[in-house]
């Protein structure tokens, strides 16, 4: 299979590889995907207090697309604002890394680690608001 | 390249022709070092798959098609039993129609579809070796899944009008499929003007290499594998792809297309020299009347008996086929001229010349002196024992 | 590193051409280019011989008769001859049920899938997990209507050796029709039909260093097999398989059998210490495992995996070597090998194997730069994976309950 440049570039050095701490009241995880289907990513967002990501980690078990795609994300993650970043969508994702049609759905899988990060620091911002 | 048996003239080019010099040198590269499986995805696999797809477009270049309709196969037989048996197996069970003069890898397969419910009929041929569209017409009344009829002749190099067949045969809903294996190379052959739905080449007829065909498919039917496994060519032809050989039969098409002006004119001065010869010598010359391609002569003589004359003209060094290569193996006449109503004993006697780019006007006169003299020999036999 | 020829390690997919192959080849295209059933003149006596002598090489690898060879155009037409072939031939009276293996090349799944969509039927028995079959779980799949059992002798994905011998004996026993896909085999274990209890036996040149499109089945004489012909024409090879013959490539597949046969002894040592050196220094790193049995194996297959590693993305990373994941004819799909799958290896253990084939032209520094290249990479992956992580936080991933993807 031919892999874009850009895929090969994210895959050969993949940017914010690693993790945050999850016990942050500011870190959202989002952990997407089943070993089972070849593809597991996780993602974590700091958010800062005007609701901006500061910095945004991953790791993921998938092929070069995948991997591609969520070092990609977290990229474009910084400095937007969680509601900008929930809208995100994986054509612009496909369509920056040139991905073959039988890759779209590590796109899809790289939208949906930000949805769940998203969720999860909107869940512990609610948690943290009820406690308060 | 020059023949091995320096004193041999080869005369059979419908049987199997020399491999061209280019595509030998193309080939080599993946005789050695390019020795990759076109389904591997590593490097090696992808130069393989890229030679592979280049071959492609050379082929359907060469047959007026798109690459996505050619399906690669081992032979021209492959291809022609694929065409058959897979067409009609997905349809209902009509009846299966193959002229007269099909070649038996056409003929066999849709004879063995009778034990799967299926009905083979032949289509007559006239003297000329015209296929009978009258008769075609009779025989379409039942309903009928496939015609199957060449484009030109192996024996006689008669040319048929397979635009008007096609035309025929969709009037009454059945597919056509064409065997191209002797035409291509020796006349333009466009897919799409001839309006059939499968058309079978192949690539030892045209200076490539022999384990190589294909089957050229409109892409709307709906066709049953031969060969079932790896998936291939689209799932349509599993096993492991002839690399060496589709790149030799991709550079050999291209190769018959640009030279297909020089090869006719070329063999129709060498045949029309050998004809104005054996005139003088009182040959029958089978198909004279009909469209031929030109670098094909099949003829026999009405006073000399049986295979003799093929047996004394490899004696005194001619390459010649008695009917097609592939019955050559039995004394039964050859199928094509007892379809055109030649009798037995002169069907038995016929000798087949067919010419290539590398014979010459020195070597059909050296040819002809040969036969006369060997003519005459057994005609002072014949006269003797008589 | 990008400016080197990768180190080919994909042997079981195709084998380069031995030179000596050729050399043998090349006068067949260049001046001897006859049709061997072209019997007037002596281009075509020149390829019949030729053809013979090649048939005479395939049959004595194999100790056979050379009558009991006939010529395809390689071993997916071999296996697709002899099992339907054979199958239609004997319905009417043996049955129409049929045994293969989960794990058989698909040439022979496929074409075993066809009869069922004919109206045969078919149980495609699952292996024991070190890819073996359980001869007591064969024997309880023989049906009354059982007329043929198709095993293969060396797995192509883990090179596994089946007990073909038990296997047939077995067949013999119950009147079962015995076809062996040893595509994988020539050159690697010795093979004596004349002692083996096996009726068909379907071999390839491209995977024994001889050129692709050219294999042969083998049909027994005595008792004699017959198969109903799957192409027809010019009724050659005595009407089983009817096309003209390749004369260039059936004399490269006769003389690569030659060689295999002279050279196969020394050539396995050989391979089987690169083998172990390779083995040995895989092992050195951590959660890798060896798919499939190691004892009844051909020594040029190793395949593994990398836990926590997905495969695409470590075969991406170690282009300068090539290897699949996975067999070669399916590598096109995203499905884990259904090979590895049939072992019960769970999906992501399948999903990150690499087989590693080693072959003549394998060198001991090819050893050890791809021992490097995998160390280095798998941890450079692992650092990568989530799964990683969990692995080493103690969490068993088989107990987390993933979102459906």
């Amino acid at each position: 299979m031919a892999y874009s440049d850009k895929v090969l570039d994210h895959y050969e050095n993949p940017r914010n590889v690693g993790s945050l701490d999850k016990n942050d009241p500011n870190v959202g995880t989002g952990m997407v995907g089943a070993p089972a289907c070849g593809d597991v990513m996780k993602l974590m967002i700091k958010v800062n207090d005007s609701g901006i990501i500061e910095d945004a980690k991953f790791k993921t078990y998938g092929c070069g697309s995948a991997i591609a795609s969520s070092s990609l994300v977290t990229e474009w993650l910084k400095g937007k604002t969680v509601d900008e970043a929930y809208a995100i969508k994986n054509s612009a994702i496909a369509e920056e890394l040139a991905l073959p049609p039988v890759k779209i759905h590590c796109s899809v899988l790289a939208e949906d680690a930000i949805k769940a990060a998203v969720a999860d620091i909107k869940a512990k911002q609610l948690a943290v608001k009820v406690a308060a | 390249m020059s023949a091995f048996f320096s004193n041999q003239v080869y005369l059979d080019h419908n049987s199997t022709t020399a491999l061209k010099t280019e595509v030998f040198e193309a080939m080599l590269p993946f005789m050695a070092n390019q020795h990759g499986n076109p389904t591997s995805r590593h490097s090696f696999g992808r130069i393989a798959r890229a030679a592979v797809e280049h071959a492609r477009e050379q082929v359907a270049a060469a047959v007026g098609a798109y690459a996505n309709q050619i399906v690669f196969t081992a032979s021209g037989t492959e291809a022609n039993n694929f065409a058959v048996h897979g067409i009609c197996s997905n349809l209902d069970k009509g009846q299966i129609l193959t002229s007269a003069i099909e070649h038996p890898c056409v003929s066999r397969p849709a004879l063995a579809m009778q034990a799967n419910g299926y009905k083979a009929h032949s289509i007559k041929v006239d003297n000329d070796c015209n296929i009978n569209l009258a008769h075609l017409q009779k025989l379409l009344l039942a309903p009928t899944d496939l015609v199957a009829a060449m484009l030109v002749n192996n024996e006689t190099g008669v040319i048929q009008d397979i635009a008007k067949i096609a035309e025929i045969a969709r009037e009454r809903k059945a597919y056509v499929h064409t065997d191209a294996v002797q035409a291509l190379g020796k006349i333009p052959v466009d897919f799409f003007a001839l309006g059939v739905h499968a058309m079978t080449v192949s690539s030892h007829k045209i200076g490539g290499p022999l384990g190589a065909g294909a089957l050229v498919l409109d892409k709307r039917i709906d066709i049953q594998p031969l060969l079932y496994g790896g998936g291939q060519e689209k799932g349509l032809r599993s096993g492991t792809e002839n690399v060496a050989a589709i790149v030799g039969f991709g550079v050999a098409c291209d190769l018959a297309t640009k030279n297909l002006s020089a090869f006719d004119v070329h063999t129709a001065n060498l045949r029309d020299q050998l004809e104005i010869g054996l005139a003088k010598l009182k040959a029958v010359i089978f198909g004279y009347n009909g469209l031929r391609v030109a670098n094909t002569s099949f003829f026999s003589f009405k006073d000399i008996e049986g295979e003799t004359l093929v047996t004394a003209l490899d004696k005194a060094g001619f390459a010649v086929a008695s009917g097609s290569a592939c019955s050559s193996d039995s004394d039964k006449p050859s199928h094509v001229l007892l379809a055109m109503g030649v009798d037995e004993d002169l069907a038995r006697g016929a000798v087949r010349v067919s010419f290539g780019m590398s014979n010459t006007q020195e070597q059909v006169q050296h040819f002809l002196t040969a036969l006369e003299k060997e003519l005459n020999r057994l005609r002072n036999l014949t006269s003797i024992a008589a | 590193m990008s400016d080197r020829e990768p180190i080919y390690l994909d042997y079981s997919a195709t084998t380069p051409v031995d030179p000596r192959v050729a050399a043998k080849m090349i006068p067949y295209l260049t001046e001897h280019y006859g049709n061997p059933a072209s019997r007037s003149h002596p281009f075509g006596w020149t390829a019949e011989k030729a053809v013979e002598n090649a048939r005479d090489e395939v049959a004595k690898l194999v100790g056979a008769d050379p009558r009991e060879i006939v010529w395809t155009s390689g071993a997916t037409e071999s296996n697709n001859l002899a099992i339907k072939g054979a199958a239609n031939f004997y319905a009417s009276t043996k049955g129409k049920h049929i045994i293969t293996i989960a794990t058989e090349h698909k040439a022979v799944i496929d074409a075993v899938r066809e009869l069922e969509r004919q109206g045969f039927t078919a149980t495609y028995l699952e292996p024991e997990p070190d890819g073996l079959i359980d001869l007591a779980k064969f024997k309880a799949a023989i049906q009354p209507d059982t007329v043929l059992a198709s095993v293969m002798l060396v797995n192509n994905e883990i090179g596994v050796i089946q007990d073909i011998e038990a296997i047939g004996k077995i067949c013999r026993e119950n009147n079962i029709i015995f076809h062996v896909d040893a595509a994988q085999a020539t050159g690697k274990v010795k093979i004596d039909l004349e002692n083996l209890p096996v009726d068909l036996m379907s071999f390839c040149a491209h995977k024994t260093y001889g050129p692709k499109g050219i294999g042969a089945l083998y049909v027994r004489r005595k008792p004699r097999i017959r198969i109903e012909a799957q192409m027809h024409g010019g009724g050659h090879e005595r009407g089983m398989r009817s096309g003209t013959l390749a004369t260039h490539q059936i004399v490269g597949m006769g003389e690569a059998f030659r060689i295999a046969r002279e050279e196969m002894a020394t050539e396995s040592e050989r391979i089987r210490m690169l083998r172990d050196r390779l083995l040995a220094g895989l092992q050195g790193i951590e959660e890798t495992y060896v798919n499939g049995d190691l004892e009844h194996r051909v020594p040029h297959n190793l395949n593994i995996s990398f836990n926590y590693v997905e495969g695409e993305s470590l075969i991406m990373a170690i282009k300068d070597i090539a290897v699949s994941s996975g067999s070669a004819c399916t590598s096109a799909s995203l499905e884990p090998s259904y090979v590895l799958r049939a072992l019960g290896r769970s999906d992501e253990l399948a999903h990150s194997s690499i087989r590693f084939s080693i072959g003549r032209f394998t060198t001991e520094a090819d050893v050890d730069y791809t021992i490097e290249l995998l160390k280095n990479k798998v941890s450079k992956l692992r650092e990568l994976s989530p799964l990683w992580d969990m692995f080493k936080d103690g969490i068993d991933i088989s107990k987390v309950q993933w979102a459906a993807h």
